[in-house]
């Protein structure tokens, strides 16, 4: 993980910054970009990973984010801008006197600067059992890391602590399948940010998603032996958990500081542009206490990092005034925003909106004709422009009346989104998190001709903390490129949703949405029901979610995998029985001729994938088509099927003269495991008995090759529209991980493909390190992957035939309605 | 054509499928009768305008029904070709009435009932 940079100039002096987090990096951007030669730079971190956002640590858990997604700077940054980075080897002692600091390794690096962004540490009630394993904080990727691990077996969690990092750890533990209880010692959740109206609804919320919520709790001890096993209040309650969180609060952490003689209260005691007591040191972030006053979101410690790199860069500002903060609790689909002072005085004017109907509740707390503090649940649409009037100090004593409509009310005009935004003065402020206001964003549109949303946030930094204001710079793009714009960002399956493949299938687990009217209502559908594109898509995304728990949904299936047989332009269908491997023997081939004869099928004919097709079977006739097929011990080869089709093999060393291993043996296990699961879209194998190839190994999904020594297995070829040959994932050697490797391929193909996307576009699209850094170099994510795969394959190889011919299965399909009279 | 329909019983809701179709055999054509979400039902004759796809073998949605041949979309209610697509799919009168589906046969419909 480490980046070790070419060369270091000899003449510069030397940055050392203790803290590879947000802080700390984002003071290193922002020096980087007044100053770019001004210093060697080295950078340690505690944690053995690259920079990234810790607010989505939320969603991280929660699994609507992976880590890829929430890197800040990927090693290649430290590397283009020569900076050494030691991550993992934590500083352990500053040396003030000779200017040098020595790490966990032992590793002595000198310093001309020193910047202090050691954030903070999370709080831990000293009560008995706080060290039993099980017991975790909520503070970096290694917590997420072991709350999934808990989560994994289901189980009990409790969460101690209902502030906004406690609920979004809760309801993260609750989309992994956790039942979670949350112990909070206030009346009522989030109580620094809500008040008890706000605090309620929440509450009442997170009950009504199956979250228990008790307020007024202490804790009196974790119980357990050698593990959790649950959690004792005061007043004698007993919860029982196998997981116990605790996000009671985080302390600023000026350890290294006070040890070294800085100086330090509650946090590292910095100057308006974030010097401590020590001249060549610097401290910014969660850890620092400036003007009496320490800060636990990112919006406070942006602001510092641009004043610290000024002054590190040699450049003359103001400084660092201090913040006014507002919060989001960042949990789909719970709108809840809060900002300044909401507790009322005697000269207080409240203003509070309530619609119960929409489970709306606004709260607006005015002092003197100004904003003081605001609460909003429900609709939070226009918190930013509270913050923005309360921050202003705005007198707004004649908009009074219309205030708690919101903005657009306020306006005048302007009810959608577009118009609120043009409407907005340039020094409205977008970006809470980076302290972004509207007119820089704009003329970063319009100078750099950004024209998508990722665009905006890698030259603005706007959106690219918490994310919430993505919406508003959506809405901006579209106001100021006008019809050239398109958020292209995201591309809707089909016109009745805005959501992409991607992000349903993330929120469908996330979310433990179990149906598709459940997909539909929780993720806002704008059709009843959906259409002919987004249905099978649903369909397929809960059947591989939740195998064995879905039911199938017939209805949203295209007519072949409805009545498991292929349409044909005459409306009459064709029917392919499985041949294992391509092989066949006298009574399967008697049997087909009987039943061609039988039903006076017009057409048999051999396919390209190694077995035979009955084209023109009428539609009535199909079960006794089944019937007479199973009875000769046949099954459907799923020829209609976004699903296993066929697997080619060569005779192989059965017969062959040049054969090195037994192909023909392996194509039939691998038939055999793999029939009947269902996939984003038609999968192919083959198996070749030596390197000739002769069953066309190299243009299949999985192509497995004998050679000498073992098998090489070969990925992503498609023989179809766009001729693409196979890449070599790995050589195995054993036929136990031929079959491994190949269940563990197609479940993380049926994991992560969006659907009607073959296996040859999403290599392209992920590339082929990605499948193998998953499960080549993983062997335990491939051992898992292919559990995964056995486990689904339990309830999905029932022959469709059967259960039609004999067993009754939608009988409607396949008899006429009749007329009375 | 104005013609006089004759409402024919073809028997409970419930034999049609939610998001459905099924089919009914006359003297002259095949009609294909639609049960909707809203548990409401059409009749489309089972012929798409554009190369006689079944359109019975749809996946139905909302007030709609793709052709399972080449994707057209069909309001169940006028029978239109829906976006860019042209074309009239006919439609076919029908009720429901106690929970009992009806459909309007014209005459040649009519003519020799043919229960399969
Ligand atoms: C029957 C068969 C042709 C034959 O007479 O040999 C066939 C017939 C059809 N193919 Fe195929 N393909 C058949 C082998 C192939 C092969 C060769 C192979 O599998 O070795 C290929 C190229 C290899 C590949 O898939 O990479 C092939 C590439 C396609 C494609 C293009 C796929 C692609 O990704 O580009 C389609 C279109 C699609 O799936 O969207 C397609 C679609 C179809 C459909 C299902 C068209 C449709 O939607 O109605 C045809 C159904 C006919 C029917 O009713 O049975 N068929 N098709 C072969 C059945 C094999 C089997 O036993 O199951
Ligand atoms: C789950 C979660 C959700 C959050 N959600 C929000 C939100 O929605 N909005 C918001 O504004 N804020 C949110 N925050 C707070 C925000 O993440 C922090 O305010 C911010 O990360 C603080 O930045 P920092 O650089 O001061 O500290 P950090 O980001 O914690 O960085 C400090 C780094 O220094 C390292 N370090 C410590 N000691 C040493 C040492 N001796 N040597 C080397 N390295 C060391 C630590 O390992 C750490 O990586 C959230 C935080 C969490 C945990
Ligand atoms: S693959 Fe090689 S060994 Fe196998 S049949 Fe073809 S030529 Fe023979
Ligand atoms: S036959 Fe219906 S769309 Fe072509």
């Amino acid at each position: 993980m480490n980046f070790v940079p070419a060369h270091e100039t000899a003449s510069r002096p030397r940055l050392v910054v203790i803290g590879n987090g947000m802080a700390g990096i984002r003071t290193v951007e922002e020096l980087l970009s007044r100053a770019p030669d001004k210093y060697n730079i080295t950078v340690f971190g505690a944690e053995p990973r690259v920079n990234y956002n810790r607010i989505m640590l939320s969603p991280l858990l929660s699994g609507e984010k992976t880590f890829d997604d929430i890197v800040i700077n990927p090693l290649d940054w430290y590397q283009h801008n020569n900076i050494l980075l030691l991550s993992g080897d934590p500083v352990i002692h500053i040396d003030r006197a000779e200017k040098f600091v020595i790490s966990r390794s032992g590793t002595k690096t000198p310093y001309d600067h020193l910047l202090l962004a050691t954030g903070s540490d999370p709080i831990i009630i000293p009560v008995p059992g706080h060290k039993l394993p099980g017991v975790v904080t909520f503070r970096d990727v290694d917590d997420v890391d072991t709350m999934l691990a808990a989560a994994e077996n289901g189980g009990e969690a409790v969460v101690i602590g209902g502030g906004l990092l406690g609920l979004e750890a809760a309801v993260g533990l609750q989309a992994r399948g956790m039942a979670v209880t949350v112990i909070h010692l206030a009346s009522h959740v989030m109580e620094r940010q809500l008040d008890g109206s706000a605090g309620h609804l929440l509450q009442e919320e997170l009950r009504r998603r199956g979250i228990t919520v008790m307020t007024g709790a202490d804790t009196a001890e974790i119980c357990g032996t050698d593990r959790v096993t649950g959690v004792s209040l005061k007043d004698g309650h007993h919860i029982p958990a196998s997981l116990v969180v605790m996000a009671v609060g985080i302390r600023p952490n000026g350890r290294l500081a006070n040890e070294s003689g800085v100086a330090v209260e509650r946090g590292i005691v910095v100057n308006d542009v974030m010097a401590t007591s020590d001249p060549s040191i610097h401290a910014v972030g969660e850890c620092v206490q400036h003007r009496g006053l320490c800060y636990g979101l990112v919006a406070p410690l942006f602001e510092m990092a641009k004043s610290c790199a000024d002054d590190l860069a040699g450049i003359n500002s103001t400084g660092y005034g201090g913040s006014v903060t507002s919060t989001k609790l960042k949990v789909t689909g719970v709108d809840v925003f809060s900002a300044g002072d909401f507790s009322s005085g005697p000269d207080c004017d409240d203003i509070v909106f309530r619609d119960a109907g929409r489970g709306v509740y606004k709260r607006i707390i005015l002092f003197e004709g100004r904003i003081r503090g605001a609460v909003l649940y429900g609709d939070t649409s226009d918190g930013a422009w509270y913050f923005q009037l309360m921050k202003d100090e705005t007198d707004v004593t004649d908009l009074r009346n219309s205030l708690a409509f919101g903005q657009a009310f306020a306006g005048g005009s302007a009810t959608n989104p577009i118009d609120a935004v043009a409407a907005l003065p340039d020094n409205a402020e977008i970006c809470g998190c980076n302290g972004i206001c509207k007119g820089s964003i704009v003329s970063a549109i319009t100078e750099k001709n950004l024209t998508s949303l990722d665009d905006v946030k890698a030259h603005t930094k706007a959106s690219a903390s918490c994310g919430s204001c993505a919406g508003l710079v959506e809405s901006l793009l579209a106001a100021t490129l006008g019809g050239g714009y398109q958020a292209a960002s995201v591309k809707p399956i089909c016109p009745c949703t805005d959501h992409d493949h991607d992000n349903v299938r993330r929120l469908i687990r996330a979310r433990a949405l179990k149906t598709m009217p459940a997909v539909m209502q929780e993720l806002e559908w704008k059709t009843p029901d959906g259409c002919h594109i987004c249905r099978p898509a649903l369909n397929y995304y809960l059947l591989a979610a939740w195998p064995g728990d879905y039911v199938d949904h017939g209805a949203s299936r295209f007519i072949n995998e409805r009545v498991h047989a292929n349409i044909q332009k005459d409306g009459t269908y064709s029917v392919v029985p499985r041949m294992w491997g391509g092989l066949t023997n006298p009574r399967e081939l008697r049997a087909i001729a009987d039943v061609a004869d039988k039903f006076n099928i017009p057409t048999v004919k051999v396919t390209g994938g190694q077995r035979i097709d009955l084209l023109g079977v009428k539609k009535q006739d199909l079960p006794a088509v089944w019937a007479d097929l199973n009875s000769a011990g046949m099954v459907s080869g799923h020829a209609y099927g976004k699903s296993l089709r066929t697997v080619k093999t060569c005779v192989g060393q059965e017969w062959c003269r040049f054969g090195t291993q037994m192909s023909l043996g392996m194509g039939v296990a691998l038939e055999k495991m793999t029939w009947g699961s269902w996939m984003p879209h038609k999968f192919k194998m083959a198996v070749s008995g030596c390197p000739r190839n002769c069953a066309e190994a190299t243009i299949k999904d999985f192509g497995v090759i004998a050679t000498d020594g073992g098998w090489d297995l070969h990925v992503g070829g498609n023989g179809g529209i766009h001729l693409r040959a196979t890449e070599l994932l790995c050589k195995v050697t054993t036929e136990a991980e031929v079959r491994e490797y190949c269940g563990a391929f197609i479940q993380l193909y049926r994991e992560t493909a969006r659907y009607l996307e073959r296996t040859a576009p999403w290599i392209e699209r992920v590339g082929l390190k990605y499948v193998q850094d998953r499960m080549v170099e993983d062997a335990q994510n491939r051992a898992t992957l292919f559990a995964r795969f056995i486990e689904s394959q339990k309830t999905a190889q029932i022959d469709p035939w059967a259960e039609r011919a004999t067993g009754g299965v939608d009988a409607h399909e396949f008899k006429h309605l009749t007329a009375a009279e | 054509m104005a013609d006089i329909l004759n409402w024919v019983d073809i028997g409970p809701l419930d034999g049609i499928p939610v998001q459905g179709a099924r089919t009914l055999q006359t003297a002259s054509d095949r009609i294909a009768v639609f049960r909707t979400l809203d548990n409401q039902v059409f009749a489309l004759l089972d012929r798409c305008p554009h190369k006689q796809g079944p359109l019975s073998q749809g996946i139905v949605h909302g007030h709609f029904v793709t052709c399972p041949l080449h994707n057209m979309v069909f309001s169940l209610e006028t029978g239109l070709a829906q976006g860019a697509d042209d074309g009239c799919a006919a439609k076919m009168e029908t009720r429901l009435e106690n929970g009992m589906v009806r459909v309007g046969l014209t005459p040649s419909q009519m003519a020799k009932p043919d229960a399969q």
